[in-house]
């Protein structure tokens, strides 16, 4: 494996015929991962030469010689100075905004002239080098490239990358030069929940897509924890909400596990693990019980001369582990409900939930969200749904699945199509829909937070002879143990006469972008019919 | 599109539809909500297909469309967090039981109504800012005091528990009450004084002092809540702190009930406190008076109303007795009258009976008792015994017609025959019997 050590790429092996090669890469503070679409549109996630599909986004150096992924990682037990991780929330901040909190064990951030760098010693002798952030950036970004590059037996060219929703607009150009100053082009950045989303959209069929929803992505990673609220409406996303903790994350349940075999170490052997190198030998070991955690009831774990040359073995089973982890845990739904409210919805108005993150395979995590919702709402995660992703790989492939889409359009395309004039569009305030049946309730067509303009039909069954009334209304949401929409003012009516028992009425409902409406019903099959429009209140076009 | 089939019929047309056309049109949509799409999938990009045309947008479309966009993140933490004082950063972290977190966090503005979001917030301002990390990193001596300030505030603020037990002695949040010989605004003195205290309450919200302007019944709401106050200020915050050695268990116990103690004894102080409070409050309320005034005035116009009818009614009393004094003496004379009437007719009806006896008796006498010669003693005694009898058994009113009838009669067998038909009509009746006769019988 002395190949994974190369301090430069090795002579590209790959073809150069200038045909595009595009990837997606998820770049996470904790791990990063590279994706591709096969050609029969597949999303997959690539293994590095390691055999790692989860790629430690850590770097570190031994003289000049360059370490990646899982490799650097294991350094911060021996080489912690010189070993950069969690870095990627530091990209495009000032120094002074940046929390190096997770710094704390590896090389620690310093502020040159504002911009977050590190000291390292990169050469054979003992000098020290500054790195700022974009190039410790730049070189991780390349050696994933590479990585890429090295399974497609091609050169990847572009890439679309996701980052967290409130990256800003510095850190996006930030990141995209960091990519450039390594010969990766970035093609699109796009948010990691509608990455998530994508992930699983891409596994449906088109009219399955279409199907309007609310989807929750709570995307639980290493070092944070991020909730979105995403309106799927026609198959376009609109992130309605966001929720942020940024204590929040794998490392505390580490730490977790860290606490409770600190103290049945000193138990045993009356000696504390508390130095740095027991501590990192002691945290990377118990990240590995807790991953086995989530798929047995018990783990074990072992380490070699942990403290004072004494040996540590341990098992430990999931309950106990539970027990331990319940107030993270506590956390993690309170994020949930909390990017719920923060949507103005209530959670009875979520249609999907989607896990996303290394941390979503923690089985107590994923039932714990799935009992606040009912048993209808599927809960996309490897223990509370058979058919979901691995949700460690979401993001990656989301991205590819974007990266595909674009792959052949230009820069230009790309920019205009992403242009706010595209974009920013007028959403529904109020579901639109039809009052029906003997009780009068609201049947919505066109949900609340629809893009506009927009389209819907609807089709009912007749069911005695005579003629039959279509009322428009616009509906409010009034929440009673089960989801009720409950109209508040009738937009329009129109008349169907003589319709025959057994007939079908299909009403179709057209929504401009000026919010003016356009309403046709007819009786299928028959010359009955009747169309209305509906101006739009003056000054409420776009 | 494909169509989405509803399962629920239509409604049948009202009878009431009178319009001319088959479509009527009530109101406008309501305005729509200015939001991002996300720029990914297949359908987005069909989006921007369609929207595109063969359009280029310029830079000024781009600040003209970001303008009334809805924002999905949060705005910077910056005005929920303040800046520190030199006395405030060089607190000793040890000393944490006196410290006052939510200022360390920056959040003395807000303390008991600072959401956890914004405790959140304002932690992490906080941490980017003192992280001894970076502190270290510019060559400060390793100085992690504030920092450690920082957590145990985030430690204990982050915890519900543990926070009310610290809001239960925020002094920082208490609001004294005016003191008693300030000329202040009684409402804008007590007001958020009340304000903190409800801060305690078990039961929200609660309710405002309110103002001049509020009813007696809010008022009285008002004190009620207050003198049945349910608080949930406690205070192990200030326990003293139990060993945590299993050396000691004696002096442990020992310390854990003088902990006990102390904070039964401080609840019931706070209890006690509060209640003077009210009461200080209460003496001063203006309004307690001017309702005490309002209902005199009204309980005195009630009790004129009251009086003045009592007169009445004590005058129409007096009026009724003399009228009844009245009626009942002229009552008495008539019924005297009427006595001294019917004696004198009983005397006459006496007299006239004695009278017409005598009539009777003369009767028989003026015929020389219906004998051609002398009468003898027997003859007599015969007439006058049957005379006698039909005395006897004749009421008076008959007897009254047979005087008056011998009155009027003359001769002796005129007079005999007027007694045979009197004894014939006595017999009649029944009232005697025929064999008891001799004289007068045909
Ligand atoms: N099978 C598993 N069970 C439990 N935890 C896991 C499992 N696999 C990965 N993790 C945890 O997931 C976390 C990494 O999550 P992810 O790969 O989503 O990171 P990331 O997005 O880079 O994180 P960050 O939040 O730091 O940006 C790690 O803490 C890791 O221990
Ligand atoms: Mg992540």
């Amino acid at each position: 494996m002395s190949g994974n050590a190369s301090p430069s790429p090795p002579a590209s092996p790959e073809i150069d015929d200038g045909t595009k090669t595009v990837i997606g890469i998820a770049f996470g503070n904790t791990t990063s991962s590279i994706a591709y679409t096969t050609p029969d549109g597949k999303a997959e996630v690539i293994a590095n030469e390691e055999g790692d599909r989860q790629i430690p986004s850590v770097l570190s150096w031994v003289g000049s010689e360059e370490y990646h992924g899982t490799q650097a990682k294991s350094h911060l037990i021996r080489n912690a100075k010189n070993t950069v991780a969690y870095f990627r929330d530091f990209l495009g901040k000032k120094y002074s905004e940046i929390d190096p909190t997770n710094s704390h064990n590896s090389a620690h951030p310093l502020d040159v002239d504002g911009v977050p760098s590190f000291n390292l010693q990169q050469a054979d002798d003992e000098t020290v080098s500054t790195v700022s952030i974009n190039e410790i950036t730049t070189r991780h970004l390349i050696r994933l490239r590479d990585s890429a590059s090295d399974f497609l037996g091609r050169k990847v060219t572009g890439a679309v990358i996701t980052v967290p929703t409130d990256f800003s607009d510095t850190q996006k150009e930030a990141l995209v030069a960091a990519a450039k100053a390594g010969e990766l082009e970035v093609l699109q950045i796009i948010h990691e929940p509608v990455a998530a989303v994508l992930a699983y959209a891409a596994r449906r069929t088109p009219e399955a897509q279409g199907v309007d929803r609310n989807i929750l992505v709570a995307d639980l990673g290493g070092t944070r924890c991020d909730a979105a609220v995403v309106a799927s409406r026609g198959g376009m996303y609109t992130i309605l909400a966001t929720a942020h903790d940024y204590g929040l994350g794998g490392l505390r349940l580490d730490e977790v596990l860290v606490n409770h075999f600190s103290k049945e170490f000193i138990k045993k052997h009356k000696v504390d693990p508390g130095n740095e190198r027991s501590l990192a030998k002691l945290r990377l070991e118990a990240e590995g019980t807790k991953r086995t955690l989530s798929l047995g009831t018990s783990a074990t774990i072992s380490i070699e001369s942990l403290a004072d040359g004494y040996d540590f073995h341990s098992t430990i089973n999931r309950l106990r582990y539970e027990l331990s982890a319940k107030k993270v845990f506590d956390q993690v739904v309170s994020l949930v409900e909390n990017v719920v409210k923060k949507a103005e919805l209530d959670l009875l108005d979520i249609g999907e939930v989607i896990l996303s993150g290394g941390t979503s395979h923690t089985p107590k995590i994923a039932s714990r969200i799935a009992a606040l919702f009912p048993d209808s709402v599927p809960v996309n995660a490897p223990a509370t749904l058979t058919t979901a992703l691995n949700p460690s790989e979401l993001s990656a492939r989301g991205a590819a699945i974007q990266a595909s889409l674009i792959a052949e359009f230009d820069k230009e395309d790309i920019e205009q199509s992403t242009h706010p004039a595209v974009t920013v569009a007028p959403h529904l305030s109020h579901p639109i829909g039809v009052v029906i049946g003997e009780d009068n309730s609201f049947q919505t067509i066109l949900e609340a937070q629809t893009a506009v303009p927009a389209r819907r039909i609807a089709q009912f069954d007749v069911q005695a002879d005579g003629d039959v009334i279509v009322r428009i209304c616009e509906g409010i949401r009034e929440i009673v143990v089960e989801k009720v929409e409950r109209q508040v003012n009738v937009i329009a009516e129109a008349a169907i006469r003589g319709a025959k028992r057994g007939g079908k009425v299909e009403v179709t409902i057209n929504v401009g972008s000026d919010l003016g409406l356009n309403v046709a019903a007819r009786v299928i099959g028959t010359q009955i019919g009747v169309r209305g429009e509906v101006k739009p209140e003056a000054g409420s076009a776009q | 599109m494909a169509s989405v089939k509803i399962p629920k019929p239509l409604p049948t047309l009202p009878e009431d539809w009178n319009s001319e056309s088959n479509f009527i049109v009530h109101a406008p949509l309501s305005p729509a909500v200015h939001r991002n799409l996300s720029p990914a999938g297949p359908h987005f990009l069909a989006h921007a297909r369609r929207k595109r045309h063969s359009r280029t947008f310029s830079e000024d479309d781009r600040i003209q469309a970001q303008q009334n966009v809805k924002n999905v993140e949060d705005e910077d933490a910056g005005e929920i967090s303040e800046a520190e004082s030199p006395v405030l950063l060089s607190r000793d972290p040890k000393d944490w039981k006196n410290q006052d977190h939510y200022a360390v966090l920056g959040l003395s503005k807000y303390r008991y109504k600072a959401t956890e979001e914004q405790i959140k917030k304002a932690h992490r301002k906080k941490v980017l800012k003192h992280h001894p990390d970076k502190k270290a990193a510019v060559g400060a001596v390793d100085d992690d005091s504030f920092f450690k300030c920082i957590q145990k505030a985030m430690e204990i603020l982050s915890d519900p528990v543990k926070r009310r037990q610290f809001d239960s002695v925020d002094e920082g949040a208490n609001r004294d009450p005016p003191s008693k010989k300030s000329k202040g605004n009684f409402y804008k003195g007590w007001g958020p004084v009340f304000e903190s205290e409800g801060r305690f309450s078990r039961k929200q919200p609660v309710p405002k002092l309110g103002d001049d302007k509020s009813i007696k019944a809010e008022v009285e709401e008002f004190y009620n809540f207050w003198y049945n106050f349910d608080s949930w200020r406690t205070f192990e915050y200030l326990d003293e702190e139990v060993p945590d050695d299993n050396e000691n268990r004696d002096q442990k116990r020992y310390i854990q009930r003088k902990n006990n103690a102390s904070r039964a004894k401080r609840k019931t102080e706070d209890t006690a406190r509060l209640r003077k409070l009210v009461d200080d409050a209460l003496s001063l309320d203006t309004r307690i008076k001017k309702f005490r005034e309002e209902e005199k005035k009204l309980r005195n116009a009630k009790k004129d109303a009251r009086e003045a009818e009592e007169k009445r009614l004590a005058e129409e009393a007096r009026i009724k007795a003399e009228e009844d004094k009245k009626r009942k003496e002229e009552e008495e004379a008539r019924e005297k009258a009427q006595k001294a009437d019917s004696k004198k007719a009983r005397e006459a009806a006496k007299n006239a009976v004695k009278k017409n006896r005598r009539v009777l008796k003369g009767s028989v006498k003026d015929v020389n008792y219906f004998a051609s010669g002398d009468a003898t003693p027997a003859v007599i005694d015969r007439v006058l015994g049957e005379v006698e009898l039909v005395i006897s058994k004749i009421d008076n009113e008959d007897l009254q017609t047979l005087a008056r009838n011998l009155s009027g009669t003359r001769g002796a067998d005129a007079i005999k025959s007027t007694w045979v038909e009197a004894v014939g009509e006595l017999v009649k009746k029944g009232n005697a019997k025929v064999e008891d006769f001799k004289v007068f019988t045909s």
